[in-house]
């Protein structure tokens, strides 16, 4: 048996690192770690509960917006008010928008390189040179496109910022509604900007994951799981939230259910935080740190449903949603992102259009003195959740179980691996020298540390890890 | 010059300690230039915590070749802060030689043979929203740590101008004119609130009453008047479409040293401040109400501020951004 340890692993948003075990050529045990922490919800403690959204916001900068939006559900929820109708749609354009430029930034900054011949360049070179399979000329266009893309995923901010105010952590999400009145000049704006973001997703972004697929196929049979998924629903169709353009579900061993949020309890067994912390459902989570808990290799919580991992992202979203049902694998991960992509930048073309130029965009309120309040949502990674509780006007409680907590969790105290960790086991590595295969299979979950992890190869051959 | 491998590009390291990354990312919507310039025609970025095309030990050999065989050639960029507790293993970089390597070290041992050290965002140059009470990871400044100069670029996120311009000024004309927070001037040398296109609100007392209002936003909890910054001309992002206030939100602080505990609450107002003839004391009223909101002192006190001696004696006794000791005195005013 080898160990192989991968950390840092790069184009993950944020350290991570990851140890896998290999015996004749196959991964048999696998563990993914988280390796910082900062405590936001320790934080959060006594804010004044209209901070959250822009507070939180700061715990990911690549998925700042589903943050703003979770604590703004929260707290409209704690407080019993509805957003104006334009508002909503306002929200969503501006979740869109970040979640175009998230899945453009993933597809070709962070998991394509996996797969490219690359410029001889920093900061592509060192990087791994085995199994790049496109023939010259459909490489080269790819990385032409990876080029494209840094504009394109630009423009997606530029959008954010338009109805925001700034990206990342755009100001225009907050409990109430939005703050950007959608006049003439600002929708003219950025609709031709999602035009020609449409055009790039239709026809170089979605072409591009179909010529990947022709010459990796293999990867549908790689990072293969159980079919148990989980999402909270996304973009709210109208004001008052009873349904969303891409609906809730808890899939188990692939029957869907509707979410029963009381079977949530995260496990703290294995994660750097003290016996009290868990395992708890997150309205009464606690989250005492104890670096130097013995056994314990991660900062990340273990989140299970009924006591068991169930991933999330686009591929989940889909697959409740019903427009696609073909496998869980690398290959569909990375195939549903782009899928989903598309659908978003379709839709918010019609959210456009239902705009009111001068329609009410705030719903003034007063903050509760005592109440409590869930705000979830899908992000780009997954199902993500707040969960607030307002004592004497002032956050007295403030739990966060982000997707990267679901999909790249430890184990938990029952001992059962984490999503990632199961799609890690059975894969084979060709060359321990060069161990692309893990970065692949972890990458198509699109990690994020700061919402949750790392993979580590160590500097030394791989032969001096044997144990 | 050529580089000690017979590279002849200024060789750049972005680190990232305890960060969201939003740094990295704002800085990749930099337009004229961006990034792909950057990468391909002005610098060499070795490293890149987020970016980087290998991974594991790969990536620590890039660092460790840097550090050891180009001392003093490399500018360092850190973003985030720097936790310290538990001998900073709240933050670990990655593994070398199967060892956990902590932030902490890296950046040490990264910044001792750098030629330049720069913090990206207010994390790394002033400990930001994760050194907050009750700082649960123990987190502070890249200065902090460091025994030489850090170059601040801060603000949360960056805007991508002003590392960009940073950067390509080291490049080309060495260090930029810096304030006493180690700022470059260039881009931190006023306060929001006297480049505000929404000053003339402010000095007719015409104030917005709830976020999404045209006027002016002091009155729900715009920081403007104490912050530096060029938000409101320069804008964001590449293409400088709009901030914080144009998006009718009050400016929530995020490139001062006090963010985010001397920011909050975000919705409620700076302690009133009535002076005669405001228009030209409002910068000396921005520092003066900046002291007061970073110790969260009652308006009882404003009045003894403002007559001089009271701020006079708070100025001198407060380092600039440390954090830890503006709660100490806090703690002694209570």
């Amino acid at each position: 048996m080898k160990k192989i340890v991968i950390g840092p692993l790069t184009r993950a948003n944020n350290s991570c690192a990851v140890e896998v075990t290999v015996e004749d050529k196959k991964v048999v045990d696998a563990r993914c770690s988280g390796i910082f922490f900062r405590g936001f919800e320790l934080i959060l403690q006594g804010k004044d509960p209209r901070d959250a959204a822009y507070l939180t916001e700061r715990i990911c900068g690549i998925c700042s917006s589903l943050h703003g939006a979770a604590a703004s559900y929260a707290l409209e929820d704690a407080a019993g008010i509805r957003p104006p109708r334009n508002a909503n749609i306002l929200r969503n354009l501006i979740i869109g928008a970040d979640i175009l430029q998230n899945h453009i930034r993933h597809q070709y900054l962070f998991s394509l390189v996996d797969y490219l011949t690359l410029p001889e360049r920093a900061p592509f070179v060192p990087g791994y040179t085995k199994d790049k399979r496109l023939e010259k000329k459909k490489n080269d266009a790819m990385v032409q496109n990876m080029y494209l893309a840094l504009e394109i995923s630009r423009l997606a901010h530029e959008m954010v910022t338009l109805l925001g105010g700034k990206a990342p952590f755009p100001h225009g999400i907050l409990a109430g509604g939005a703050t950007v009145v959608p006049s003439a000049d600002v929708v003219m704006n950025f609709r031709s900007k999602l035009q020609k973001i449409n055009r790039f997703i239709r026809n170089q972004m979605v072409p591009d994951v179909y010529i990947l697929e022709d010459a990796y196929s293999d990867y549908y049979e790689l990072g293969q799981r159980a079919q148990n998924m989980l999402e909270y629903g996304l973009f709210p169709r109208t004001e008052q939230d009873r349904e969303r353009y891409f609906p809730s579900g808890a899939v188990l061993n692939g029957q869907i259910q509707k979410v029963d949020l009381s079977l949530i309890k995260e496990h703290t067994a294995r994660s750097w935080y003290a016996a009290e912390s868990g395992p708890r459902n997150p309205s009464g989570g606690r989250t005492v740190p104890e670096r130097e808990k013995e056994d314990a290799y991660s900062w990340i919580k273990a989140p299970r449903y009924s006591g068991m991992p169930l991933e999330g992202g686009p591929l989940a979203r889909l697959w409740i949603k019903g427009d696609y049902r073909k496998g869980i694998s690398t290959m569909d991960r990375v195939i549903a992102r782009a899928l989903e992509t598309e659908k978003v930048g379709t839709l918010m073309e019609s959210w456009l259009d239902e705009l009111e130029p001068e329609g009410c965009i705030f719903s003034p309120f007063e903050v509760p003195k005592n109440a409590e309040g869930i705000g979830l949502t899908g992000a780009m990674r997954g199902p993500l959740g707040h969960w607030l509780r307002i004592e004497n006007g002032r956050i007295a409680q403030y739990q966060i179980i982000t997707p990267s907590a679901w999909n790249f969790s430890p184990r938990d105290d029952q001992n059962c691996k984490g999503p990632v960790e199961e799609a890690l086991i059975g894969i084979s590595i060709a060359d321990e020298k060069q161990p692309i295969e893990i970065g692949r299979v972890i990458r198509a979950f699109d990690i994020c540390s700061s919402c949750s992890t790392h993979l580590i190869t160590t500097g030394k051959p791989v032969g001096e890890l044997m144990i | 010059m050529a580089n000690m491998d017979g590279s002849t590009k200024p060789l750049i390291i972005w680190l990232g300690t305890n960060t969201c990354a939003g740094d990295m990312l704002s800085f990749l919507n930099a337009k004229d230039p961006g990034y792909e310039e950057l990468i391909s025609s002005i610098a060499e970025l070795r490293f890149d915590y987020l970016l980087s095309a290998s991974e594991g030990s790969d990536a620590i050999n890039v660092l460790d070749d840097l550090q050891k065989n180009h001392k003093a050639a490399y500018i360092l960029v850190v973003e985030g802060s720097i936790p310290t507790r538990s001998n900073g293993l709240y933050s670990v970089i990655g593994y070398r030689n199967g060892k956990a390597w902590t932030a902490l070290q890296a950046v040490r041992e990264l910044g001792a043979a750098a030629r330049y050290v720069v913090a990206a965002g207010t994390c790394a140059a002033f400990g930001g929203i994760y050194a907050a009470a009750p700082n649960p990871s123990e987190c502070v400044s890249l200065q902090a740590v460091l025994d030489r100069k850090v170059i601040n670029v801060p603000g949360c996120p960056i805007n991508p101008e002003w590392m960009m311009g940073t950067l390509n000024h080291l490049i080309q004309y060495g260090e930029p004119a810096l304030d006493d927070d180690n700022r470059p001037k260039l881009f931190y040398g006023e306060t929001i609130h006297n480049l505000c296109q929404r000053r003339d609100y402010f000095d007719n007392s015409i104030f917005a009453a709830k976020p999404g209002e045209p006027w002016c936003m002091y009155k729900i909890g715009c920081k403007g008047p104490v912050t530096y910054a060029d938000c409101p001309v320069r804008q964001w992002n590449g293409e400088h479409l709009s901030w914080p206030v144009k998006a009718n939100t009050p400016c929530i602080g995020c490139a001062s040293p006090e963010f985010s505990d001397g920011s909050v609450p975000f919705f409620e107002h700076l302690p009133d401040v009535k002076l005669p003839g405001i228009k030209v004391t409002a910068n000396r009223v921005g520092q003066l109400t900046g002291v007061v909101t970073a110790l969260g002192i009652g308006a009882h006190l404003i009045g003894s501020i403002l007559t001089g001696r009271f701020a006079e004696t708070l100025k001198k006794d407060l380092p600039r951004g440390s954090k830890l000791k503006l709660r100490q005195r806090l703690k002694k005013i209570h």
